[in-house]
């Protein structure tokens, strides 16, 4: 397998638009966490015309509900969780500048061609590797919505999160594409 | 009569919670290997790796498997000359679970339906008693993930629709899942008995250790037939293709109804977790 590639965030065109769907990719900087009740709140303010608790353009979503942390560490277990849920809500998100969304599971064929149009990628995680996850967060902090414990926003400071790109911009799917090639009829 | 103290239930769930949650079971762990093994793709044989080297610091560190750490689901096998004394076993068993996911770092992920409000102390439990002869108290507690219960099924076949119902049902299931359950998974089925029976049946056989025969000669035929279909669908290690898309076919199994054919497909994660304990 290809070295994988170390992304800085926030996210540039260019470095979206080179991804291709079975790259594995290191992130590190800053990410945001949410997951079903903080993409509703999003999606609701954006409804309204307000501004989002942080600046979108060019960051990434990771679909995590982390568990507490434990005296020592930055963030409990911060694995993936299931992406499709959020699916009616990262269209709008997308438009607004977001660049790049961390889950596991499958896309509707609407945040797919939303990815193409807006040039955003959908990044895989490990689904229930949430210990090995949350060694590579260095700092963490809740940014808006308390209230949702689990649930909140935070801003992560992440360093060589490993992931793996499912969806590129240019519509390639690594779920059908690898269930393709290991499939026996 | 043997007179048992609920605080001493309280203190055996608490306990199982946290181990349950940080603790990954050998026959998980073995399973992982085997599928090693037999795993085509470089990206599944590396996605399998991780799955170990996660169980490994959990343990370590004490720090929960995956990060969603359930719904606590209890089987309680009640001895019939067990008398319980100090207060009620419900509430007993709920207070365990508030101080192991309290006390265990792990996520208070159970809500409330409409709002979504969380009711902040990972209760209630969903318990299931069985009163067995005898003076012991039997505790296994079984965290269920979200992710894969989403993808669970019940279904009431006819009856004509005979065995190769439940193998097609069972196969389009996890083939409908996809990536979705967190890829390789357990399935647990269950049949026969009435709509919940079979739901509860499917949950149950995913207690029986991973790499055990299933007793019934037939059943066991049937689980390798059925985990031989699924793993020919190259979904594999979390959906991102390969050969592993599950480790194992549990089933179990009870006459039903003359006509009826109930069916229940359980989906559980990799993340396998329980443990038990007797009083």
């Amino acid at each position: 397998m290809s070295e994988p590639i170390r992304l800085k965030t926030p996210l540039s065109d260019p470095e979206v638009e080179k991804l291709r769907a079975g790259d594995r990719v290191l992130i590190s900087g800053i990410i945001y966490t949410g997951r079903d009740a903080a993409h509703k709140r999003l999606f609701t303010l954006l409804k309204e015309g307000k501004d989002l608790p942080f600046d979108i353009q060019g960051q990434i979503i990771y679909y995590v509900g982390p568990t507490p942390a434990k005296p020592g560490q930055a963030l409990g277990s911060a694995g993936p969780t299931t992406s499709y849920r959020m699916d009616a809500y990262s269209p709008t998100l997308m438009e607004r500048g977001l660049r790049g969304m961390i889950g596991k599971g499958m896309r509707s064929d609407t945040v797919k061609e939303a990815m193409k149009k807006y040039k955003a990628v959908y990044f895989a995680a490990t689904g229930g590797a949430g210990a090995l996850l949350a060694k590579r967060v260095k700092k963490a902090e809740v940014l808006a919505y308390e209230d949702l414990g689990p649930e909140a926003i935070r801003k992560l400071e992440v360093e060589d999160l490993p992931v793996i790109v499912v969806n590129d911009v240019r519509g390639n799917d690594l779920y059908v594409e690898g269930e393709k090639k290991y499939k026996k009829e | 009569m043997r007179e048992v103290n609920v605080k001493v239930i309280t203190e055996k769930v608490r306990a199982l919670c946290m181990e349950a949650n940080t603790d990954l079971g050998e026959d998980v762990l073995h399973a992982f290997d085997r599928a090693m093994e037999k795993e085509e793709s470089p990206l599944g044989i590396e996605i399998l790796k991780e799955l170990k080297e996660n169980a490994r610091i959990a343990k370590e560190e004490r720090v929960a498997i995956c990060q969603d750490t359930g719904f606590a689901v209890i089987f309680l096998e009640l001895g019939q000359d067990v008398h319980l004394v100090g207060g009620g076993l419900r509430e007993a068993i709920f207070e365990g679970v508030r101080q192991g996911y309290r006390d265990g770092y792990l996520r208070k992920s159970i809500c409330h339906p409409f709002t979504r409000a969380n009711t902040g102390d990972n209760t209630p439990a969903i318990i299931h008693t069985e009163i067995v002869p005898g003076e012991k108290v039997k505790i296994t507690v079984a965290p269920k993930g979200g992710g894969s219960e989403n993808m669970s099924r019940v279904v009431m076949l006819t009856p004509s629709d005979g065995v190769e119902g439940i193998k097609r049902f069972v196969v389009q299931r996890v083939k409908e899942s996809g990536s979705n359950p967190c890829p390789p998974t357990i399935v647990g089925v269950g049949i026969g008995g009435t709509f919940e029976q079979a739901a509860l049946l499917g949950k149950k056989s995913l207690l029986r250790p991973l790499g055990s025969k299933n007793p019934d000669p037939e059943l066991d035929k049937l689980e390798s037939e059925i985990l031989n279909e699924i793993n020919q669908l190259g979904i594999g290690p979390q959906g991102l293709g390969g050969r592993t898309t599950s480790l194992a076919v549990h089933i179990l199994m009870m006459p039903c109804h003359i006509a009826s054919f109930p069916l229940a497909v359980n989906i559980q994660c990799h993340a396998q977790r329980h443990k038990e304990t007797i009083i």
